[in-house]
């Protein structure tokens, strides 16, 4: 069995783009993931590819094939889907893939157009990621999820909204230098607290932006990278998922996240490594809240102590574990079933020591990827590790 | 305005809430779902009976929705909660409180309402 090498990863800017169709935005990324792995598109054997509201927002179901098409390969396609966690998702299947030998060369990536509907309707897409009978209908959307948590989070283990506004400055400071993200602004922990409320107590800027993007990264076994002179360093070296009830209304805890800390505990588990061992991480921030469940179950924090720190500076570039360098979902976008790829390209060109942040982690040798769909009813996590 | 179907035991469970015989399905080791449910996903039990749902709740969280879905427009600001009614836990509307004044912990009925842009049912929490 070889864990899989990422040989090439790109990501488009990551912004509005409503003029953009979702195939344009795939086929940039992954035709320049493909072009970086200096990979003969001959050789790809297969697509997974992530993406969420494509009927709703673009009237586009099987999405698989089309993307294929859209890249110039002529492999099978196939399109997962798991809420926000879809490209994370399609990761799995892709690591799953080469390390079964069924293929060699992989492909896997994700899009999403979502400006285009404008904000009501995105609004009413992502809430069907909730359950539909139970909790749409009851108004549900997809902020107010998130505040029903970090509410109840609150109220079990303390911590306040100024505490997550410490979580957005971080992570839109984060953002500053990456030329992909779509709010490159330094903003004030007053910017965050005096700004418009969304669902009690979280407002706009505990909030990640609606985005349209793509991106994509071509995987490959250690063999093909050493017999085709790829430069390919980084290897996926631990896959988890996770899973949970769909409704909130049905899980014994609102303030902690199980899924996330079964696919942590499988991903580390399957890589041999602890939480100790990360050096940093990207986690699904598309609330600020969000980014504390995760880091708790990722290990790095005990319950209910994730939320102190971006305030203590533990999680900021010059902290000892910084979370989300690149800006996060919170600044850089949420495309949503891009993310879990965008995600993995950032972890690999951090550790390869091309991303525009390298240098808060120099000489680092482990980190991790986080993604979750939904209210976490979905997460997968990777991990990976620089190789020599 | 053409018909649709009804939404099978989600209807009949929103209109026995209406008629005041509110229920939830329960499995044999206690762990309590709302229908359509066949069996317990925690434990793989499929004998699931009926049993009154207790008349008044305790909120679990809440939260006033600002930036509404389409469906909710007309409605908001409006508070969406969930209530913990012993083996199963709701999700619902809060009405007839100022949202300023809802807490955690807060005892609540369960009744049906109607949703103000769309007319359609919703479930909602009254305090009592
Ligand atoms: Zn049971």
């Amino acid at each position: 069995m070889s864990d899989p090498r990422i040989a090439g990863a790109s990501v488009t800017q990551f912004g509005k783009h409503p003029e953009r169709t979702g195939r344009d935005l795939f086929a940039e990324a992954g035709l320049e993931a493909l072009s970086q792995a200096g990979i003969d598109p001959e050789d790809a054997e297969a697509l997974y590819y992530g993406n969420f509201m494509g009927e709703l927002a673009e009237h586009q179901g099987h999405q698989g094939p089309l993307m294929a098409e859209a890249i110039g390969l002529d492999v099978p396609a196939t399109r997962v889907e798991a809420a926000c966690a879809s490209a994370g998702t399609a990761v799995r299947e892709a690591v799953k893939t080469i390390r079964n030998g069924e293929a060699e060369v992989v492909v896997v990536g994700g899009a999403e157009r979502m400006t285009n509907i404008g904000t009501a309707a995105a609004t009413d897409a992502l809430a069907i990621a909730a359950d539909d009978l139970y909790e749409v209908r009851a108004g549900m959307t997809f902020p107010g999820a998130y505040a029903l948590m970090a509410r109840s989070y609150f109220d079990q283990y303390g911590g306040s909204h100024e505490d997550l506004a410490h979580v957005a400055v971080k992570n839109h400071e984060h953002a500053l230098v990456n030329e992909h993200a779509q709010i490159q602004q330094e903003i004030t922990i007053e910017d965050a607290l005096e700004a418009p409320t969304i669902a009690d107590p979280l407002g706009l800027y505990d909030s990640c932006p609606i985005t349209d993007g793509a991106a994509a990264a071509v995987l490959t076994t250690e063999a093909y990278a050493e017999e085709h002179n790829l430069d390919a360093p980084v290897a996926i070296t631990g896959t988890g998922q996770g899973g949970d009830n769909l409704a909130l209304q049905d899980r014994p805890h609102l303030a902690q996240t199980p899924a996330a800390d079964k696919a942590a505990e499988e991903a580390y588990g399957d890589a041999g490594v602890g939480p100790d061992d990360v050096d940093f991480a990207e986690v699904h921030d598309c609330f600020t809240i969000a980014e504390v469940f995760a880091i708790e179950s990722l290990g790095f924090y005990e319950r209910g102590e994730g939320i102190a720190a971006a305030r203590n500076g533990e999680t900021t570039r010059d902290g000892d574990r910084p979370i989300n360098l690149s800006g996060g979902l919170k600044a850089k976008g949420h495309p949503v079933g891009a993310t879990g790829v965008a995600q993995l390209a950032t972890v690999a060109w951090l550790l390869d020591g091309s991303h525009p942040r390298a240098d808060a982690v120099p000489d680092s040798t482990v980190g991790v990827a986080h993604n979750a769909g939904g209210t976490v009813a979905s997460t997968t996590v990777h991990v990976m590790e620089v190789q020599e | 305005m053409t018909e649709s179907a009804q939404d099978g035991e989600y209807d009949a469970w929103l209109d026995s809430i209406e008629s005041g015989d509110g229920y939830y399905l329960e499995c044999s080791n206690g762990h309590g779902w709302l229908p359509p449910r066949r069996v317990c996903p925690r434990c793989h039990d499929q004998e699931l009976s009926a049993v009154d749902l207790p008349e008044s709740g305790e909120i679990a969280s809440h939260t006033t929705i600002t930036v509404p879905t389409p469906q909710f427009e007309d409605d908001a600001p409006y508070v969406t909660a969930i209530a913990d009614f012993g083996p199963v836990s709701v999700t619902g509307l809060v009405r007839g409180v100022d949202p300023d004044d809802v807490a955690i912990g807060d005892v609540v009925g369960i009744d049906v309402g109607e949703r103000v842009t769309t007319g359609e049912r919703a479930v909602v929490f009254r305090p009592r």
